[in-house]
């Protein structure tokens, strides 16, 4: 071996346990201390806003290539996705143990193809509540006024199919420096306007306005002349989720999805490219030539953990 | 190192004859809950939708001792903590619990507290 650097883990150790594994425990500790945080700080924002928050299973219900109401199947199969990948992680570690050097190879390998799917699970998640479906209403007072059908009270309506042939002007130009005054700047120009919102709104009997607040576990759904009535406060529209506004309700809500799962996400990319990077020594033979997998062990403690957190975010995103 | 842990699952009802066997049985048992979870989460049983006097609905207890027991495998089975010596587990597994259990509750208060008195105040948003 020369003069290469190893690490005799047989030499008794604190603990009986090599610094290493040691030192991924303790990180993974202050780390699961850092997203509990970032989890309780949630959960307090949520409980100053008990009676308004949004219903994850309202907000969360896509599927892709299916059309309707799909709440949760679909970050059920991210969870699955994520478990999966930690059982061909413990495969790897397992084989590592038996110096099965192809088996570690092949099942590092279905744990990097699993991680990115995750990945790419959480980006498509992201592109759906980014770009919202429906809309809605936003009122001077920051409150969301969705629309939902009469009848099923439950059914969005989308503003697009609301305004669809009602609306109240023409096509109302953007003022530019060339055409118009050169020293004003006129910000971008809404969608719809108030006056088109209100004259769908009374052309459309069959729509009414669901507001935020919760009564019995279930948004407020409006009668007619209420919704009528709260339109009036009507500032602008809003679709989809940014770090300041959501369609969905509370901005509060999108931040911390973007800046949770996002935070977990990137949890998500460091552990693949760790993974990379010990699958390639794997294949290079430092381990079988260093004579144990302990990296190994030491990216999956940390890969296992990404897996753990994933578990709590799930609980408390969409299920709570 | 390449010890086969002797553990059993589910209170020794499945005892795997070896470390492979166990992680698929781990595997299945994250499975089967999460399944449950989703069910529950997607059927919301009436008599666990009341408020009750823990100032939360029984169905986000049953979720969350879930989601704990869900926890304990993955770290247990799958990060081999149960083969690490009690005190180096201890000082992992407890300093953690002991901090998040004290964040948790000091916020949870405290974002109640906010919640009644925003509530009880003059403050509107509809204006």
């Amino acid at each position: 071996m020369g003069a290469t650097h190893t690490v005799d883990i047989t030499e008794p150790k604190p603990f009986g346990i090599s610094y290493g594994k040691m030192m991924m425990w303790f990180f993974i500790l202050s780390d699961a201390l850092t997203f509990s945080g970032f989890i309780t700080a949630y959960a307090f924002s949520r409980f100053k806003f008990i009676e308004s928050w949004p219903l994850p299973d309202e907000v969360f219900n896509h599927f892709p290539f299916m059309h309707g109401d799909n709440p949760m199947y679909f970050v059920a199969l991210m969870t699955f996705i994520l478990i999966f990948s930690s059982v061909t992680m413990v495969l790897a570690v397992d084989a590592g143990h038996k110096m099965q050097q192809k088996k570690v190879i092949l099942y590092m390998f279905l744990t990097i193809i699993g991680g990115a799917m995750f990945v790419g699970s959480q980006a498509w998640e992201w592109k759906n509540f980014i770009s919202g479906h429906n809309g809605a209403v936003i009122t001077k007072g920051g409150n969301v006024l969705q629309f939902v059908k009469a009848d099923s009270k439950k059914e969005r309506v989308s503003i697009h199919d609301l305004v669809d042939g009602h609306a109240a002007h023409g096509d109302r130009v953007q003022h530019e420096s060339k055409n118009g005054l050169w020293f004003v700047n006129e910000a971008p120009l809404p969608e719809y306007t108030k006056a088109d919102i209100v004259k769908a709104f009374n052309a459309n009997p069959n729509v009414v306005i669901k507001t935020e607040t919760i009564v019995n576990n279930e948004k407020v759904v409006l009668s007619r002349e209420d919704s009528a009535e709260a339109l009036k406060d009507m500032k602008n529209v809003v679709f989809g989720a940014n770090l300041l506004e959501n369609e969905y309700g509370k901005p509060l809500f999108a931040d911390f999805f973007f800046f949770i799962t996002g935070f977990h996400g990137f949890h998500v990319f460091s552990g693949i490219v760790f993974n990379i990077i010990i699958f390639f020594n794997i294949i290079l033979g430092t381990y079988e030539r260093r004579g144990h997998y302990e990296m190994v062990e030491k990216v999956g403690l940390y890969w296992h953990f990404v897996d753990l957190v994933w578990v709590f975010v799930f609980t408390f995103f969409y299920l709570v | 190192m390449g010890h086969d842990q002797e553990s059993t699952i589910l209170f020794g009802l499945l005892k795997p004859k070896n470390n492979i066997q166990k992680i698929w049985y781990v595997f299945g048992l994250l499975s089967v809950v999460t399944i449950v979870e989703v069910f529950f989460g997607i059927i919301k049983p009436e008599f666990m939708m009341a408020d009750n006097i823990t100032g939360l609905k029984w169905l986000n207890w049953f979720f969350i001792i879930l989601t704990l027991y869900k926890a304990y495998y993955i770290t247990w089975a799958f990060m081999h903590m149960d083969g690490e010596k009690k005190w180096f587990r201890r000082s992992v597994v407890w300093t953690g619990i002991f901090l998040i259990c004290y964040l948790t509750f000091i916020l949870l208060v405290e974002g109640d507290y906010i919640y009644q008195f925003m509530k009880a105040s003059f403050i509107t948003r509809d204006f």
